[in-house]
């Protein structure tokens, strides 16, 4: 039972309110937000109380998104719930942001006043409120000269525009309303991948999470067939022969999947519903099926004056075609350090010391596949002793890799039956994202404590490339190269 | 703030409300009543403009009149006067042919909150129960509860509520939810919504046919449900099957905690429960939302206190990510410590290691406290980590290694001598209070261990001075008695001094009187100085970590699946047993029983305990815990005997008490060869919870009267 919602922005300025039984003022907003930005570090931020009042808060899109309930309520409906209504708000808004919400205040109320009536959560389906939200969602993207360039001279036909900026995945699901005829629907496979490295470059452990989203802009849309590849399996005993089979461990599926050629085709049957949903899940430990998309050979040592000389070669083990963009590699430095220099084998590089996280971050916006590159830094650590060695690293390094998955999992077409009358557009993108890649490496040699730990981070990527049946294919297959 | 000129925005929002040009003008208009919900969700007063709100509640534009009506329900109590004259335009749309604006209608105008309304309310209302569109039935159910709440005194309507039970059948599942939920708050005096076996069956027929929402409601609600016979319960435990291994982790929760309230007499059961829904909740660990990988780990932490090695091979998912949030952090390594086994200590200490030098230095000590826990069973290993942390020479981080090793010591006396050298010289990295009290415990006991102890305190004498805390004060007057009576020669000038400075100079009351109590006490010899200071140094059985008696499920049960576990250190309790067992169940004398009564309910029921105890205190004790006693015999006859009664209300089921009368006998029989009481007790209606809860409590009070 929720009492009260409400939306704050990090700086506190009250923007949604809702209260939904009248049992508490609108002072504990106020309250609510003195408390969580007086926590110390070790508090639980995600649920607090104030007397009888409890505040369930998630943070999405740089926003408090609080419940008050009492305190027999169960925590998973109500978060699950909160994150509900942040994707039904990014759904109807477009984007997640300050802007937005700000923008589409009367939307959210009414989408509220439909979600929960006194307190009960009466659906979050956005098949069925849609009939009911009649306000308009005002976009908040401002206009942008990229947004032309995907128009061809004399509005011909480009090859970019078989490419999707990707920002056409976030505008509003109402806005197909009026824009009659833009009907689209988008298949994300984004992929998360934790490793571990010893020093020695074993892999220690190894977790990929993936899954695979359709974001429906077609306002009635009636079954989609989404093929996976043909040899993917799940579990360690459906394994056949020695071939390149895409093997997850577990898989589930969203509800509304029908799964009847699933197990003979590797056919998803689904209706989607308008707005974003995840449609099947998977995970994968302890066995990559590839090796990892970057290696890193640090050596560190002290020069005479004292100094950390830090030595970093990063090599990037991608196919040349593709590359890894965001790539950002964190290395914790020992406490005290106060100043660095650098050198960097390219001037795109850019490496900065950050005290109040301990840590030198070294940031490469672009990393073709195959190319190495490489970094000093040279750290001035005043009261240097040989224990300090032991806080350099674990390295951590986080990227986003387009038109991968690391799993290897396809699609090999998305075909909507019976056919659309008019020109629905199917749009594909595939992405490996890390959100917790760690490349660890246990302790080395003692001589050489520093070489002690990676982490990795891989950020997947937003790849965007327009697909009818045919060309489809022929995209796969690059991407798969 | 903006809203300093707020009367200005609020005048000049009026002028613009009551021109009659912007009210021709649709789209001007509606943006007008736009900016007066903004300003009010920003904060801004603008309840002056009620009387220009109701005037543009009366328009056909749907996404104006929502509009108005979140601003009307906002004020509407400051305003219940003018709130009348939105009745009539409300219950004109209750007639609209489009079932949108009747839900519309009938949906504010219960929100508004006025009593004085509620006459105006009632007849829309019953004829939405009847409404042909199921979201207009939905509302006016709901409508019920809320006309309910508003005149809590008044007398229920029968008719109404035959009406809500009967629409427990209607084809919407989200009207039949909102029935129950109706039901619940209507009913409540008398214990919420009827559960009985039809309605049961009906509900769990059809919970499939709801969103997840409904089911969670559904599945909350029937945890009131007692199966009448073994066969309906599995009946209903394998229907539940597959909502336990569902991937949404609401619907999974709160199965988990209907089979644990309907398996609370099958232990079994309940942990064969427990490893099916392993699987969803690792994976809910995984979850993209962090708030829902924490409610995931906290509610692991409970599940692991009954089943210790649930998730014992899945120790790597708790491995902490380099991003992760420090709350989520040490939940983690809390559940890490509990996976702990022989495989995989050496892996886990390594990840352990990795944290103690995490930024935040909260996440650091937690980590090392953590290995300090774990070097309960695994000393060696730890204490070289440990051991290896002091060579950092880092304040905190030396702080927090002292304490553990403390701790380490007074439960693991084997690891002193690996302490005793490892603290030696680390006194200068050591700054807070809590470190340095530590630091001198340390010291002090194991003082004819480290050479240079003497050394060590003196220089803390000499600072004596400018010392702040009065903690570190009283250990030091402590550890250097300590030391004196070991070491007197080197000792015996410096402590003379510290003697001298306390008893003369200090200001704070307890350590001068500490001070003087020592002086006294050494006045008093040697040997009795030694008998009151060289007091234990350990206690092993404060209880190893590995091999901690698995705790049955319903010590937790009633908080899974609720805030409490979310809350910090709301796993701590679980070492003080009574504590967790007395705080769910609240005893009470009433309903009071009259002795002819307590004769006719009396059965028999073994449930023998056998404690020594000393008749005479039992009466006041019993009292103090609100257990009544009815009867007993005189004082040294043989057999002696008591009977007693009390109510158990379990406060936890949110819902009005259903106390559980329980009755009890003692007995003592000296002659027999057991020496001890045999209780006998018996319960009304049956509640093995309560029974087990009231068992310990009893325990509890017996064991204190026998250790008097």
């Amino acid at each position: 039972m929720i009492s009260q919602v409400f939306i704050l922005s990090s700086q506190g300025d009250h923007l949604i309110y809702k209260d939904f039984r009248g049992e508490a003022g609108s002072d504990v907003v106020n309250l609510f937000y003195e408390k969580v930005t007086a926590l110390t570090g070790d508090q639980p931020p995600v649920v607090m109380r104030h007397k009888d009042v409890h505040f369930v808060h998630v943070r999405q899109g740089g926003l408090y998104w609080v419940a008050t309930t009492t305190a027999d309520t169960s925590p998973f409906t109500i978060i699950e719930f909160l994150n509900r209504l942040t994707a039904l708000v990014k759904d109807y808004c477009g984007s997640l942001s300050e802007r937005s919400v700000q923008m589409n205040f009367a939307l959210i109320y009414e989408l509220l006043d439909e979600v929960v009536d006194y307190g009960y959560i009466q659906t979050t389906s956005s098949d069925i409120l849609k009939n009911f939200i009649q306000t308009e969602a005002v976009s908040s993207k401002p206009f942008s000269l990229f947004d032309l360039s995907n128009v061809g001279l004399f509005g011909a036909e480009t090859q970019q525009s078989k490419v999707a900026p990707s920002s056409a995945a976030t505008r509003p699901i109402q806005s197909s309303r009026d824009q009659g005829g833009k009907s689209e629907i988008f298949v994300d496979v984004i992929e998360r991948m934790l490793v571990v490295i010893g020093s020695n470059g074993v892999l220690m452990k190894a977790d990929i999470e993936g899954e695979i989203k359709v974001k429906c802009y077609m306002p009635t849309c009636s079954e989609m067939r989404i093929g996976l590849n043909e040899e993917f399996s799940i579990g360690k005993s459906q394994l056949r022969g020695y071939g390149a089979a895409v093997r997850v461990d577990e898989c589930s599926f969203h509800q509304a999947v029908r799964l009847d050629e699933f197990d003979s085709l590797r056919i998803l049957r689904l209706c989607p519903s308008q707005g974003e949903q995840t449609v099947m899940q998977y995970q994968l430990s302890d066995d990559l099926p590839s090796a990892p998309p970057f290696r890193l050979f640090p050596t560190i040592e002290r020069d005479n004056g004292g100094r950390l000389l830090m030595y970093m070669k990063l090599r990037c083990d991608l196919p040349p075609k593709s590359a890894g963009i965001n790539v950002s590699a964190t290395i914790p430095v020992p406490k005290g350090s106060v100043s660095l220099s650098q050198e960097l084998s390219s001037p795109d590089q850019s490496a900065e010391l950050q005290p109040q996280s301990r840590a030198v971050v070294w940031k490469i916006p672009r990393f073709p596949g195959g190319t190495q590159l490489s970094a000093l830094f040279k750290l001035e650590v005043p009261g240097f002793s040989s224990a300090s060695m032991l806080e350099v690293g674990p390295v951590s390094l986080s990227f986003e890799l387009p038109k991968i998955t690391a799993t290897g999992l396809q699609i090999r077409f998305l075909r909507l039956s019976p056919f659309q009358p008019g020109p629905a557009q199917r749009w594909v993108r595939f992405g490996m994202r890390t959100f917790d890649s760690d490349h660890e490496v246990g302790p080395g040699p003692s001589e050489d404590p520093v070489q002690d730990c990676f982490h990795w981070w891989i950020h997947c990527l937003l790849y965007l490339s327009q697909q009818d049946d045919v060309c489809w294919t022929e995209s796969v297959c690059c991407l798969t190269s | 703030m903006p809203y300093i000129g707020s009367e200005d925005t609020v005048r000049d929002l009026r002028r613009v409300l009551s021109n009659p040009n912007v009210q021709s003008d649709q789209l001007r208009y509606r943006n007008t009543i736009l900016k007066v919900i903004r300003a009010m969700s920003q904060g801004v007063d603008v309840s002056g403009l009620f009387s220009e709100m109701v005037k543009a509640c009366a328009t056909v534009d749907i996404v104006q009149k929502k509009l108005v009506y979140v601003f009307l329900c906002s004020y509407a109590t400051l305003n219940p006067e003018l709130s009348l004259l939105v009745i009539n335009t409300l219950r004109k749309d209750c007639q609209d042919p489009n079932p949108m604006v009747r839900s519309l209608a009938l949906r504010n105008m219960t929100n508004l909150r006025l009593p004085s309304l509620v006459e105006y309310v009632e007849q829309p209302l019953t004829a939405g129960l009847r409404d042909r569109a199921a979201c207009v039935r939905r509302v006016a159910v709901l409508g019920w509860a809320k006309l309910h709440n508003l005149q809590t005194n008044s007398e229920i309507d029968a008719a109404v509520v035959n009406e809500l039970y009967s629409l427990l059948r209607d084809p919407d599942p989200v009207v039949m939810v909102n029935c129950l939920r109706a039901l619940e708050e209507i009913l409540r005096e008398e214990g919420g919504v009827a559960i009985n076996k039809p309605i049961t069956h009906h509900l769990l027929n059809r919970l499939k046919e709801c969103d997840i929402w409904g089911q969670c409601e559904v599945l909350r609600i029937l945890q009131r449900y007692r199966p009448q016979s073994e066969d309906e319960l599995f009946n209903i435990l394998s229907l539940l099957d597959v909502s336990l291994i569902s991937p949404h982790p609401p619907v999974m929760a709160a199965t988990l905690s209907l089979f644990l309230s309907l398996c609370s007499g099958l232990p079994a059961v309940g942990l064969a429960a427990l490893e099916r829904v392993r699987g969803p909740l690792l994976a809910a660990c995984g979850n993209t939302s962090r708030e829902m990988q924490f409610t995931a780990l906290c509610h692991i932490q409970l599940l692991l206190r009954s089943l210790p090695g649930l998730m014992g091979e899945h120790y790597k998912r708790f491995f902490c990510g380099y991003a992760e949030p420090a709350y989520i952090k040490q939940r983690k390594i809390e559940v890490l410590v509990e996976l702990v086994n022989d495989d995989n200590v050496a892996i886990l200490l390594d990840e352990l290691r990795g944290y103690c030098t995490d930024v935040n230095i909260s996440t650091a000590h937690a980590a090392i406290s953590a290995i300090g826990r774990i070097g309960r069973s695994y000393s060696d290993k730890c204490l070289e980590i440990l051991t290896e942390l002091l060579g950092l020479k880092q304040e905190h981080i030396t702080s927090a290694v002292v304490q553990t090793m403390r701790d380490l010591v007074w439960v693991c006396p084997q690891c002193s001598r690996t302490v005793c050298s490892a603290v030696e010289g680390c006194e200068a990295e050591i700054q807070d209070s809590q470190g340095r009290h530590a630091l001198l415990w340390l010291l002090g006991v194991y003082g004819e261990q480290v050479s240079s102890v003497p050394y060590t305190l003196e220089v803390f004498i000499d600072g004596v001075r400018s010392e702040a805390s009065v903690g570190v004060k009283m250990e030091l007057l402590t550890a250097t008695v300590r030391l004196f009576l070991c070491r007197p020669a080197e000792t015996q000038d410096m402590l003379g001094r510290l003697l001298h400075y306390c008893i003369e100079e200090e200001t704070n009351m307890c350590v001068s009187d500490q001070a003087l109590l020592y002086y006294r006490l050494l006045h008093c010899g040697i040997e009795e100085t030694r008998k009151v200071l060289q007091c234990r140094r350990s206690d092993p059985s404060l209880g190893v970590l590995i091999g901690r008696p698995a705790e049955p499920i319903n010590q937790w049960s009633y908080i899974f699946n609720t805030l409490e576990p979310l809350r910090p250190g709301a796993i701590e309790t679980d070492d003080a047993l009574t504590a967790s067992v007395s705080a769910p169940l609240s005893l009470s004398l009433s309903p009071a029983l009259s002795p002819e009564e307590f004769e006719d309910l009396w059965l028999q029921q073994q449930c023998p305990t056998i404690f020594r105890c000393s008749p005479q205190s039992l009466q006041a004790a019993m009292q103090l815990v609100n257990i009544q006693t009815l009867a007993f015999t005189p004082p040294h006859t043989l057999p002696w005997r008591v009977y007693l009664y009390t109510n158990t209300q379990n406060k936890h089921s949110a819902d009005t008490c259903h106390g559980t009368l329980i009755l009890g006998e003692l007995l003592v029989k000296k002659n027999t060869a057991e020496k001890g009481i045999k209780v006998t007790l018996k319960q009304q209606p049956r509640d093995e919870k309560a029974l087990k809860g009231f068992l310990s409590v009893l325990t509890t009070v017996l064991h204190a009267l026998s250790s008097e």
